[in-house]
This record gives structure tokens, C-alpha cells and sequence, in this order.
């Protein structure tokens, strides 16, 4: 059952091998009004995104049919790294080198904050990398991700559609807590439409509040080895 | 006193996260947790905390089993138990719970049985201590409710003043 054309409504496939951080990633998403799936393994993953094995970019066939080799629309992937059998990386690879799936935006989390690794999957594709636990302050950044990822959709499939309506809001300020930075202004504001075949161009959102100590991976702005 | 236990009460919730948090016991994902549970989801901190507990026990008799085995060579296998524990506990805020397991992962990365060992009881030490204090914040809670609850009877059908 597609979402069809509900362009105020997007919705997350959340895979980590942790029922935890299944529930928490869930939650969060939840709370920003997304529509949210989560699966325990990216094998699980790719069947729900309707993966085939032959699905690459590079084959002769054209790949540019109208259909959707997708069951159900995806309109972001956020991956856990560390997890078996298919990492987070891998799956990652095997999105961006499916022809149909390829435009979706993907995510990847990890506990650990290891400069290469997270280099790699910026390299491969990746949107933002976030580092464990994940707050309300990462998942407010995954709006312009998903907002470009159904331009360009809406861009390739045929007819134009009415832009977007007014973006929901994310979530009502919690009360009295005084850790909870607010929430990020860009959310209310339409995106500007960017190039859309850069995928990296500098999400210069106003980064990470001064309160948090790690580091905020997203572009190119990596530290090196 | 029916009005004011569920203040007192609250003041006590209060007072022992303040507690929890000066110890370093829970950090500030802790909060985060508390942040989203509201109507839609009003249950979500006792039900993830729960689901730590479940796992947390499989995980620490998974661990003891691996080191009461004499013929234990596997740290590879502890390694992996540790990280997914680790894991869990950083998802709730449990800090110190987490801190031992970074220690005992050390011990374990340097095949260091009796570290791991010594790592080994301690993080059940903490582990129990958590548990036993969450349990009590769930049960200063749920006393809370009850008390907010009679404190705001339905008013169609007023009581009869006793």
C-alpha cells in the first residue's frame, strides 16, 4: 500500500539488530510525526524495500522505468551499524547500488566514534552519520534529507506535483527540561530546492548545539586519520 | 493528607533522580527517555527499562557462564556480549552499569580472566543497584498517580462529604 502523493506524512525504516534501539529510534521518529517501520537485520531490510538481487545501477537495461520496484514507499533508511551478518555499511552499499533504490536517503548510527569508519559511509552515500544514543536534536535533522529525497522523486515520476504543504510540527517543546536544546529553526521553513544530484552538499544547519560534546558527523566537514 | 501525597510524592520522585544522577547511576539519556513518554505513550520509560532488565539478566548469565567454564578461551564471544550490553545501557542512561562494562571489556580485550572476573561482579553489583532503585522510582510513580488520581475526582458524581 503506497503513501501515494501525502507529501506531509514520510516514512522511516529503522533497522538496528537491538529491540532497545528498535524501541527508542521508533519513539523518537514517532514523536516527529514520521510514519515509521523497523526491522531487526538488513536482510530484512532490502525485502521490505522490495531489493532484488539483480537491481544494479550499472546493468545495460534501462533504468529508468516509471515503476517502483518498491513494495511500500521508503522515504528514508536509518541504519545501526555494528550489526550481523550485514552490517549497516553493507546495506548502505547495496541501497546506493540499486537502481531503484539508490535515491533513498540513508542514515547510519553507531556507539562508536571511529573517524574511518564514518568517513567510509559518508563516502559510500551515507547522509549523516550519528553517534549512539540518539536525541530528538539528530532526528530533527533528518528533514531536509527526506524533503530532497521526495523532490527528486517527485522530480522523476511524471506528472509535477503541488509543492509541499506547510511541514508539520515536529514536536510540541517538552516541558521544563532544561538539558533539551529547542528545536532547530529550519523545520518550519520550506527547503530551497538544491542540486539534486549532490547529495553532500554542506547541511550547514547551525550543527551541533554548544552543549553537546561529540562531534556531529554530516557533508564533508571530516576530520581525517 | 489526600492532596498532598501526590506533592510528596513527585518531591520524592525528584529527589531520587537527583540522587541517581549526583551518583553518576543514570545520565541525562535517562531524560531523554522520560521526554518522550507522554499520552500517546505513556508507558514508554517502564517499557524500554524493562526490556534492559530482561536483557541485561540473559546477558550477565551469558557472561558468567563463559567465565565459570575452566576451559573458557572465547573473549571474542565475551566481546560481543559486552557490546550489546554496553549498548543497552548507554540507550537508557544507565552510566555506571555502562562504565563497568568498558572496563571489563578491557580485561577481556587483554584475555585477562581474573580482571574479568573481578569486572564480572562488580557490574552485577551495579547492575542490582539500578534495577533496585528504578524499581522504586516506578513504584513512587505509580503511588504518584494513584494519589494525583483521587485528588481529581471525576466531577459528574461528587461524593458525599463523609
Amino acid at each position: 500500500m503506497g503513501m501515494a502523493a501525502s507529501d506531509s506524512q514520510f516514512h522511516v525504516l529503522a533497522v538496528d539488530d537491538s529491540l532497545i534501539d528498535r524501541k527508542l529510534i521508533e519513539r523518537l521518529l514517532k514523536t516527529s510525526s514520521y510514519i515509521v517501520t523497523t526491522v531487526d537485520s538488513g536482510s530484512k531490510a532490502l525485502e521490505f524495500l522490495g531489493w532484488h538481487e539483480d537491481d544494479r545501477r550499472n546493468t545495460d537495461e534501462t533504468s529508468v522505468s516509471p515503476q517502483n520496484h518498491q513494495e511500500v514507499e521508503v522515504n528514508l533508511v536509518i541504519t545501526d551499524y555494528c550489526m550481523p551478518e550485514m552490517t549497516g555499511y553493507d546495506l548502505l552499499k547495496k541501497i546506493k547500488e540499486s537502481s531503484s533504490l539508490r535515491n533513498i536517503p540513508v542514515v547510519i548510527m553507531s556507539s562508536e566514534n571511529v573517524p574511518s569508519r564514518i568517513n567510509r559511509c559518508l563516502e559510500e552515500g551515507a547522509e549523516e552519520f550519528f553517534l549512539k544514543p540518539v536525541r530528538l536534536s539528530d532526528v530533527n535533522k533528518l528533514k531536509p534529507h527526506l524533503m530532497k529525497g521526495k523532490k527528486q522523486e517527485i522530480h522523476e515520476s511524471t506528472p509535477p506535483q503541488s509543492p509541499p504543504s506547510q511541514l508539520p510540527t515536529p514536536q510540541s517543546s517538552p516541558p521544563q527540561s532544561q538539558l533539551q536544546q529547542p528545536p532547530q529553526p529550519q523545520e518550519q521553513q520550506q527547503q530551497p530546492s538544491q542540486s539534486s544530484n549532490n547529495k553532500r552538499k554542506g547541511m550547514d544547519e547551525g550543527l551541533s548545539s554548544p552543549d553537546r560534546t561529540r562531534p556531529r558527523y554530516n557533508g564533508l566537514t571530516m576530520v581525517s586519520n | 493528607m489526600l492532596g498532598f501525597g501526590a506533592e510528596r510524592l513527585r518531591a520524592d520522585m525528584n529527589r531520587l533522580l537527583a540522587l541517581l544522577f549526583h551518583q553518576g547511576v543514570l545520565d541525562e539519556q535517562f531524560l531523554q527517555l522520560q521526554q518522550l513518554q507522554d499520552e500517546s505513550s505513556p508507558n514508554f520509560v517502564s517499557e524500554v527499562v524493562n526490556i534492559y532488565f530482561h536483557e541485561s539478566e540473559k546477558l550477565l548469565r551469558n557472561l558468567r557462564g563463559l567465565l565459570l567454564d575452566r576451559e573458557f578461551s572465547d573473549y571474542n564471544k565475551m566481546g560481543i556480549h559486552l557490546n550489546q550490553f554496553m549498548g543497552s545501557s548507554s540507550s537508557i542512561g544507565a552510566n555506571r552499569v555502562r562504565n563497568v562494562c568498558v572496563a571489563f571489556r578491557a580485561a577481556s580485550e587483554q584475555s585477562n580472566r581474573p580482571g574479568c572476573f573481578r569486572a564480572l561482579e562488580l557490574l552485577e553489583y551495579e547492575y542490582c543497584y539500578l534495577k533496585n532503585k528504578l524499581h522504586e522510582l516506578f513504584q513512587i510513580e505509580q503511588q504518584r498517580i494513584l494519589a494525583a488520581a483521587v485528588r481529581y475526582p471525576p466531577v459528574q458524581h461528587p461524593l458525599n462529604n463523609p
